[in-house]
């Protein structure tokens, strides 16, 4: 590391203007990348690592500015440039890439033109062959058809393509160095592979450097040669990425990495040294059938477009979401539900916990058919308690309006299962401890709790009708690692003390092996593979298992 | 001004959100001169239309032809007109007519308007089609030109002039009032209150209502500024309110025929008080979307 | 392209339907004596009889329904009392004058909103920006026959730069001849630039009056809508791209801007023809907003309903062209279609 770095980022300060004040977004930041050198800068959500990205790029915010530090790319300052230079830097010697690429193109203008705006800004190409090189570009990307696909709009394309355009688009004019600001955030895990998989095999092949920013430790690990752990707007380590996951040097980069789930681990792992023993061994699920889903259908009719077309709309077969599923959870078991977007495994929990009716098939629950009860009757049914849920985002669960108490009262006060305003407020209490709540939270309202603290409530709110099946959708996905870690073993503890069945749905391979008995992979609205967790994990038989598995970032362990 | 009202959030959270609010809007309104001027503004239209009559220093309907046609004097702050009647006298009696008009009309929209919108909103299917057409229906017209056709068929009275006021606004509220229902009818917070054994009409009067009140309570601010023009500009092409009945519409297309000549005060007042109550609402509408703007109230 | 217009108009359908349907029902929800009504305060028994035969008011409603229908479908909207004259006649004479001064008032006050709504955007907080909400605010709040009445006070009695307000050529000049029913643009086709000025003269004060009306809404949505694309990814990815700030101002965030503000349009144009109206009564202007104000003075009523009849189809078929115009703009409705 003699050479001088391409980028090198010295001291930078970032403030932003808010209506608190000024509040220091990046604080002091050190970075610096060689060429040919792809570096991840990784941290939790407000740890300033996408501000800091914005910084070199000179496109922050209007309330945004450089307060201190330096910015040198090949040897320019960056933070002197003018505006018509940065211009020129930016797209043909840096360019970005983004997270949520649908949104990241123009909806209504072709992806062809799109990347011809870029090579004609920089004078890459003139009016002649402007198209060939943007089908060209198009083309390195491994987009199929491209000719074709230089005339798509961006809603016709699926959310992969839509990055490997946004990347077609970043690299057209040959820059030297790509910033992806968390690229593969809401894409699935076989996609995000494919996607990684072409960005380094593109930036090696030119010879370019990169900088990751992402949330996700594994997948920083597995890409980069070198990782920078940022922390509410500080860097707080630097350390290759080799050495990073076997000797964290500081605390904070030790807890991140400890709360990644990767294979190898238990729950227990992901939380710091110190954390309250462990739990007795998993229960072997021995239990009775609890819940027997058999022939599970849901169709939905094709959406039809316009007068003229009905008929032709009619004919054609519904869409099958959820196709003839069957599967049961026993008693005191967690079955994990896995699949990537799509596939049916939230229309299966929601039919399931009884709020969409089923096309056809059973749902035995307790012995009892529950799939003949009309949902919008089912509110009124006994077994209404005994299946719950915690919903996926913690903050659009809860109702604005009411405070914390009042969310995990509402159950109570609804199955008269306690009754009395002291008795509700003690049981609330009580369920707040029970979840780790503190207890002087219960009468703030959503908007002045924090993320973990909402998935607190939600939890207790689930819990307090003393359900038999509590069903989880994705109930972490919404949360940073650390946050996730402490309510994945609070699930685990809730299950332990109080006896219940989880149904867990979730697209995280690795968070499920965790936490469930059984795992059943799903796509495309039928069963793929169903086993025992270890068993399915360690020894996938369907080839979709086997693509999901392989597609999980393995850190060098 | 949310960085003034939230710290009294944060250390104390209020156990109602009622007072909660009522903080934080009282830190909007100190905050903002503007919005606490329009109040203040409110509060002057609210008395001269409660005490008008009693204020007022001639009776608004004695006509004196001695003095017709005087430009604004000390006797007569804003003039006389053609039959010598005292501007400043009905144009302050005529408030009562004009916010009573607008409020009445705003109130009969709000309840059917919203009821109609969270019941198509929340519930779907054929309710959700009945009311949609009808509200269509209603924008496939031009409104104040529906409004007109609605008062020649009906008659013209001032009742009708409501009921018409009324009718056109119908679709604003029925679409926002759906639109805001849709949205939460999937919400996480719905589903929550599902599970927990609410049924349908307590899902509709605890998660779904107070949480689509406030933005309605926006739009009734915007949309009294709107009848009360809708009203005057009826009764200024002769429907509804007749002469010589104090109303500022009519007041203003009485003076008119008159502006030609060079008598400007006869239309300028009521038509001036016309658009400073129109103002005033639309002021407080904005400001009351500033208190209820989520992104605000962190 | 033939597919998705007829599509279009397949779903103005309903929205027609029910335009017919409630203004059947206002024909018939007179209050007492319908036949009495359309014929007129001064009619004899005899004639009154009369009317309510020819009207079908002695049949089912089924079957007076299906008899306005048909009278629809031939054009036949009444006669009027005031004129003598069928109303259909009467409405097309006077449709020209109301369609040109609405389209005037139209294309002034997008001349001015859009640019300014834009730049307030671009500036947020300036000088422009405040001025963009000044007229937002004070725009919607200003009833558009006060604003005429203002403008006629301060142009023509005070200034003496504008002609009496008095339809739309003064008494001594001659009309051009018809081509569009458009004055302005007839007398630029024909070569008159004499009568060209007269008409630009005549219209400049009432067509202001509807700019200016107009103006808050548009002005508004610009803003707000230019705001929200500036603030949108791919708007960042095109800065990120480098290109130049006239591109990504003008193609990338204008053109998409452009679709609220094109929606917009639709509740603009029916505040237009409401405001129409009243511009109309102020200005003595010649079209059908007057024509039916002046019915409604005589309680003639058969104007008045085809009056209704005919803005809400002239309503629909702009709702149409802005759903087109929509089309045009985005790719996504087009696939859609």
């Amino acid at each position: 590391m003699t050479a001088i770095p391409l980028l090198d980022i010295r001291d930078l300060t970032v403030e932003f203007a808010t209506r608190r004040g000024t509040v220091q977004a990046v604080r002091q930041v050190d970075v610096s990348v060689a060429r040919g050198e792809t570096v991840g800068i990784v941290g939790e959500s407000g740890s300033g690592k996408s501000v800091t990205s914005y910084a070199v790029m000179r496109i922050l915010d209007r309330a945004g500015r450089i307060a201190g530090g330096e910015v040198s790319f090949s040897g320019i300052d960056l933070r002197a440039a003018g505006e018509r230079q940065m211009r020129d830097l930016r797209g043909r010697e840096i360019s970005m890439i983004f997270q949520n690429p649908r949104a990241a193109l123009n909806p209504i203008r072709k992806v062809g033109h799109q990347i011809e705006d870029v090579l004609r800004q920089h004078a890459e190409a003139g009016s002649g062959d402007a198209k060939e090189k943007a089908i060209a570009a198009l083309e390195q990307v491994k987009i199929a058809r491209p000719e074709e696909r230089y005339h798509a709009y961006p809603f016709e394309l699926s959310g992969g393509m839509c990055q490997r355009v946004v990347i077609a688009l970043a690299l057209a004019c040959r820059p030297q160095l790509l910033i992806a600001d968390e690229p593969t955030t809401g894409l699935d895990v076989t996609t995000q592979k494919a996607v990684m998989d072409l960005v380094t095999a593109l930036t090696a092949e030119r010879g370019m450097s990169t900088v990751l920013i992402t949330h996700d430790l594994g997948l920083a690990a597995a890409y980069c040669d070198r990782i920078v752990v940022m922390e509410q707007g500080r860097v707080v380590e630097t350390a290759p990425a080799t050495t990073i996951f076997r000797a964290p040097s500081h605390a904070y980069t030790r807890k991140l990495m400890q709360a990644t789930p990767r294979p190898g681990v238990t729950l227990r792992d992901l939380l710091p040294a110190g954390a309250p023993a462990a739990p007795a061994a998993r229960a072997e699920a021995a239990g009775a059938p609890l819940l027997t889903v058999s022939g599970l259908t849901k169709e939905y009719p094709r959406a039809k477009a316009g007068l003229l077309k009905r008929k032709a709309a009619a004919a054609e077969a519904p869409f099958r979401a959820v196709d003839a599923l069957s599967f049961s959870v026993n008693r005191g078991e967690s079955v994990g539900l896995v699949g990537e977007s799509g596939c049916g495994k939230s229309t299966t929990s929601t039919m399931v916990m009884r709020l969409l009716d089923p096309s056809a098939g059973s749902i035995v629950f307790s012995g009892e058919d529950i799939s003949r009860v009309p949902a919008a009757r089912f509110a009124r049914h006994a077994l209404r308690p005994k299946i719950q849920m915690v919903f996926q985002d913690p903050t659009e669960s809860l109702n604005p309006r009411w405070t914390a108490a009042r969310a995990i009262a509402d159950p109570l006060l609804r199955f008269r299962t306690v009754k009395g305003g002291d008795a509700i407020r003690a049981r609330c209490e009580e369920l707040a401890r029970l979840v780790g709540l503190p207890v002087e939270l219960l009468d703030r309202f959503p908007h002045q709790l924090s993320g973990g603290q909402k998935a607190r409530v939600g939890i207790a709110r689930a819990i307090a009708p003393s359900p038999d099946l509590v069903i989880l959708d994705e109930p972490t996905a919404a949360l940073d690692v650390s946050v996730q870690a402490v309510v994945l073993n609070l699930l685990a503890d809730l299950k332990q003390a109080l006896g219940m069945s989880y149904l867990f749905v979730s697209h995280d391979l690795q968070v499920v092996r965790m936490l469930c008995d059984r795992v059943i992979v799903m796509r495309a609205g039928r069963i793929v593979e169903e086993g025992p967790t270890e068993a399915v994990l360690e020894a996938p038989q369907a080839e979709y298992t086997r693509a999901l598995l392989a597609a999980i970032p393995h850190p060098p362990v | 001004m949310s960085a003034t009202g939230s710290p009294a959030l944060a250390p104390a959270p209020a156990r109602s959100g009622i007072s909660a609010t009522l903080a934080h809007a009282v830190a909007v309104v100190s905050g903002n001169p503007v919005t606490g001027f329009a109040f203040a503004l409110l509060l002057g239209l609210v008395a001269c239309a409660i005490l008008g009559p009693s204020l007022v220093p001639y009776d608004p309907l004695a006509s004196d032809t001695s003095v017709a046609l005087q430009a604004p004097t000390l006797a007569h702050p804003f003039g006389t007109d053609q039959l010598g009647r005292d501007i400043l006298s009905r144009v302050v009696v005529a408030a009562r007519l004009d916010l009573t008009i607008a409020v009445a009309s705003v109130a009969l929209v709000f309840v059917a308007g919203g009821l109609a919108g969270i019941m198509a909103g929340f519930f779907g299917g054929w309710t959700d089609r009945i009311v949609g057409r009808l509200a269509d229906t209603i924008m496939a017209f031009p409104l104040f030109v529906l409004a007109m056709g609605i008062v020649a068929a009906l008659g013209n009275t001032v009742t009708n002039i409501v009921l018409a006021t009324a009718i056109i606004n119908f679709p604003l509220y029925a679409r926002l009032a759906r639109a805001e229902a849709a949205q939460r009818r999937n919400a996480g917070f719905v589903m929550a209150a599902r599970l927990t054994g609410n049924t349908d009409l307590r899902i509709v009067l605890t998660s779904i209502l107070p949480n689509i009140l406030p933005i309605m309570m926006v739009q009734m601010s915007l949309t009294m500024g709107y009848a009360i023009l809708n009203a005057a500009g009826l009764s200024f092409i002769g429907l509804g309110v007749r002469p010589p009945t104090p109303e500022w519409g009519i007041m203003v297309a009485e003076g008119a025929s008159f502006i030609v000549s060079g008598e400007w005060w006869i239309a300028l007042f009521p038509g001036l008080a016309l658009m400073l109550a129109v103002f005033c609402f639309n002021l407080i509408g904005d400001g009351l979307r500033d208190i209820v703007d989520p992104q605000r109230r962190t | 392209m033939l597919r998705t217009l007829l599509d279009r108009f397949a779903t103005t359908l309903p929205a027609l339907a029910g335009v017919v349907v409630v203004s059947f029902l206002l024909t018939r929800v007179l209050p007492g004596d319908t036949a009495a009504y359309f014929a007129g305060p001064a009619a004899t028994p005899q004639a009154i009889a009369q009317i309510r035969t020819e009207l079908g008011l002695d049949r089912s409603l089924p079957e007076q329904f299906a008899r306005y229908v048909a009278d629809l479908a031939r054009g036949d909207l009444g006669r009027s009392l005031t004129t003598g004259q069928p109303v259909t006649t009467d409405l097309g004479s006077r449709l020209p004058a109301s369609a040109e001064l609405t389209l005037f008032g139209l294309v002034l006050s997008l001349l001015v909103a859009v640019p300014l709504g834009v730049a307030a955007a671009l500036r947020q907080g300036s000088l422009v920006d405040h001025a963009c909400r000044v007229v937002a605010t004070a725009g919607v709040s200003l009833p558009v026959f006060f604003t005429g009445l203002l403008l006629v006070y301060v142009f023509y009695f005070v200034l003496g730069w504008s002609p009496a307000p008095l339809g739309r050529l003064d008494a001594f000049a001659s009309p051009p001849p018809t081509r569009t029913g458009f004055f302005l643009l007839d007398s630029l086709m024909a070569g008159d630039i004499e009568t060209f000025r007269a008409a630009l003269a005549q219209i400049a004060l009432p067509g202001l009056t509807l700019a200016i009306f107009a103006l808050a809404p548009i002005a508004r949505i610009t803003r707000a809508a230019m705001l929200a694309v500036l603030a949108a990814d791919f708007v960042r990815t095109a800065r990120a791209a480098g290109l130049s700030s006239r591109r990504v101002v003008v193609t990338y965030a204008l053109r998409n801007a452009m679709l609220p503000v094109v929606t917009t349009l639709g509740m603009v144009f029916s505040f237009l023809l409401g405001a129409n109206v009243l511009v109309e009564k102020v200005f003595a202007w010649p079209g059908v907003g007057s024509y039916a104000v002046e019915a409604l003075i005589a309680s003639d009523f058969a104007p008045v309903q085809g009056f209704v009849l005919a803005m809400a189809l002239l309503y629909t078929v702009l709702n149409l062209l802005i759903d087109l115009a929509y089309g045009l703009i985005d790719p996504r409705v087009r696939a859609a279609a």
